[in-house]
């Protein structure tokens, strides 16, 4: 017993002593009270150095946390636990959070770097006139093939998918948007479609694709088609771009029949303490030369037209990540569909994913 | 006075049990009958007894009963020896320390392993049987879940043979029971209950699994983990995740009673 005390002790004493610490450390650093900026985003989605030269110029410290999924985030920030005064959900997240007073509206006066932002990238429909939101980055759900598991053999469209010698060749990302949305375009609906009709024509499509199906997995997609565990992936472009910097044999396209056009954007949530400071990091991020040096690191498409000139040749150039928009106006953003939609769309998803071989 | 006292050392436990058990499951219950806008409606328990979910029943008792057939398979005679070896710590240090290791990351350590150029498979080719395709498949997820779980089945067991009394075997022996005759009808029943508590330790969690799911089975293996876990991060259909969570739950109940609490017979 008392040996038992006395550890508990010990480890008291301990846990107080490592809480003090840290509280000196932070202080020391310019951490805590009001002179941060704390920053919400995707793991992995910003260049560290971009961080330091922001601390560097403006004299705020950047406390910067990460999520993975723009529910998790959402929930978080509806929950009010901590507070954020920047963070970067996805377009249809946007509209939600909009729709439940979330976020703070956006003072433009103070985000004249706006102006770099290709116009066609404003006011769309999840944010109208961009009252709330920014974009921060780009891009497109397609297919990621490897030419040399395929034998030369390229992919043009959604429908080419179906093609019996892709016999379990193909992984899915484990999203009912995007998997009902590649059924519903290749039959030529909008991604958007909210006929049941059509949504039942496109869930008995993609039983048909079943047989091709290895897995239906998350992020570790990238991992799997990196290592040729497949031929085949359906996958958003930003990771497209990492899986072929890692594997040449591998190119990624996006289908001919349309598809999902998606933004994530910069928006100050509501539990913001620091408005002044999050105005200042949006703007910053916005700064043609950091977004250039941002999507280089990052590897996804930078809405900012200014930023382009910035971005070696290669990778300004590239048809596959800086598709020619006229030509696609064939690529839509996800609306709000309601709950209730998302929810049949959800269940649809969940009976294709029961489906045995 | 002396009486007082006592009563105020139950605050602590019954103030956790009301706030940590009590609650979330008021709450639970609460939630399954709320549709999508939050109104009162019993759909979800009509939608859970649709063949979609039934058949999603049916799969995650399959695997979890298979989960646990082959943990008692494997865990029973581990156990067993580990009873008779002479560095017992070691031993069994040996099998809780990847528990210390993060799920995770031992997940993901067999997405390499099983991956067609993965340890695996080279090791098939070595030996002639070939290379085939191991992750995805429902082998696969069960070994993987058998490896998560097997210190949970180990334990219970051990703890129960080493209570058992040496001298109730010698005496089995001396009437002339043969080996196998004494293990089953000696050691076997007196160490029930720790198959009891070791069957339930990885039936129930089996039952709920999620993320190995998809990880290693890549969605071809559902259980009504996955279909939680859906909706109330995906769909954001709380009522219909809670409803499935109260199902599961007493599925677990009816389990629970049905082998009967495992400490009970065995041990006094």
């Amino acid at each position: 017993m008392k040996r038992l005390v006395q550890g508990f002790a010990a480890i008291f004493i301990a846990a107080f002593a490592l809480m003090f610490m840290t509280h000196r450390l932070n202080e020391a650093e310019g951490y805590g009270g009001d002179k941060t900026v704390s920053v919400y985003n995707w793991g992995d989605y910003i260049d560290p150095a971009l961080i330091r030269k922001f601390e560097k110029e403006t004299g705020w410290k950047v406390v910067y946390q990460t999520f993975d999924s723009n529910e998790a985030m959402m929930a978080k920030i509806a929950q009010g636990g901590a507070t954020f005064d920047v963070a970067v959900p996805s377009d249809y997240a946007i509209s939600k959070m909009i729709e439940e007073n979330l976020l703070l509206p956006l003072d433009h006066s103070k985000l004249p770097n706006l102006k770099y932002i290709e116009p066609r990238f404003l006011d769309l429909s999840f944010d109208p006139h961009n009252r709330y939101s920014v974009p921060y980055f780009w891009g497109t759900v397609g297919i990621v093939y490897n030419r040399g598991m395929l034998g030369g053999k390229t992919i043009t469209s959604w429908n080419d998918l179906w093609d019996p010698d892709l016999r379990n060749q193909i992984l899915l990302v484990d999203g009912a948007r995007e998997v009902m949305g590649m059924a519903l375009n290749s039959l030529g609906y909008s991604l958007n479609d909210t006929n049941k009709q059509h949504l039942q024509e496109a869930k008995r499509k993609l039983d048909r694709l079943m047989p091709n199906v290895k897995a239906i997995v998350g992020d570790e997609i990238k991992l799997l088609l990196a290592n040729e565990e497949a031929a085949v992936g359906v996958v958003w472009s930003g990771d497209a771009a990492e899986i072929i910097s890692e594997n040449e044999a591998l190119d990624y396209v996006v289908p001919k029949e349309g598809s999902n056009l998606w933004f994530d954007n910069m928006v100050i949530p509501k539990t913001a303490k620091n408005i002044e400071g999050a105005h200042a990091f949006i703007n910053f991020m916005l700064d043609p030369k950091h977004a250039a040096q941002n999507a280089e690191y990052v590897g996804y498409s930078t809405p900012n037209r200014a930023a382009l000139r910035y971005l070696p040749k290669d990778i300004a150039n590239d048809r596959r990540f800086y598709p020619d928009l006229d030509a696609a106006g064939r690529l839509e953003v996800y609306e709000n569909l309601g709950k209730r939609m998302l929810a049949y769309y959800n269940e649809l998803f969940l009976q294709f994913k029961m489906q045995q071989k | 006075m002396e009486r007082a006292w006592r009563n105020w050392y139950l605050i602590p436990y019954a103030a956790w049990l009301v706030l940590f058990v009590i609650a979330p499951l008021v709450f639970l219950v609460y939630e399954s009958f709320l549709d999508i806008d939050g109104q009162w409606t019993l759909a979800n328990y009509e939608k859970v007894l649709t063949p979609i979910y039934l058949k999603m029943m049916a799969y995650s008792f399959w695997y979890a009963l298979l989960i646990t057939l082959a943990s008692l398979l494997i865990g029973y005679p581990t156990a067993y020896w580990l009873t008779k070896t002479r560095h017992k710590q070691l031993w069994l240090l040996l099998l809780i320390l990847p528990m210390w290791v993060n799920l995770l990351l031992k997940v993901y350590a067999f997405l390499g392993l099983f991956g067609t150029y993965g340890l695996a498979n080279a090791f098939l080719q070595a030996i002639g049987v070939g290379a085939r395709q191991l992750l995805f498949t429902d082998f696969s997820f069960v070994f993987v879940s058998v490896y998560i779980f097997i210190p949970f089945m180990v334990l219970p067991i051990f703890n129960a043979l080493e209570e058992l009394p040496p001298s109730l075997i010698d005496a089995a022996r001396d009437l002339g029971a043969s080996g196998w005759t004494t293990f089953r009808r000696v050691v076997f029943p007196l160490t029930l209950s720790g198959v009891k508590a070791g069957c339930q330790a990885v039936f129930i969690p089996a039952l709920s699994l999620f993320m190995i799911t998809r990880l290693i089975a890549g969605n071809r293996v559902i259980t009504l983990g996955t279909a939680i876990e859906q909706h109330f991060l995906v769909t954001q259909d709380w009522g219909m995740g809670a409803t499935i969570a109260v199902v599961l739950m007493i599925a677990m109940a009816v389990i629970v009673f049905l082998t009967g609490s495992g400490r009970k017979e065995g041990s006094r």
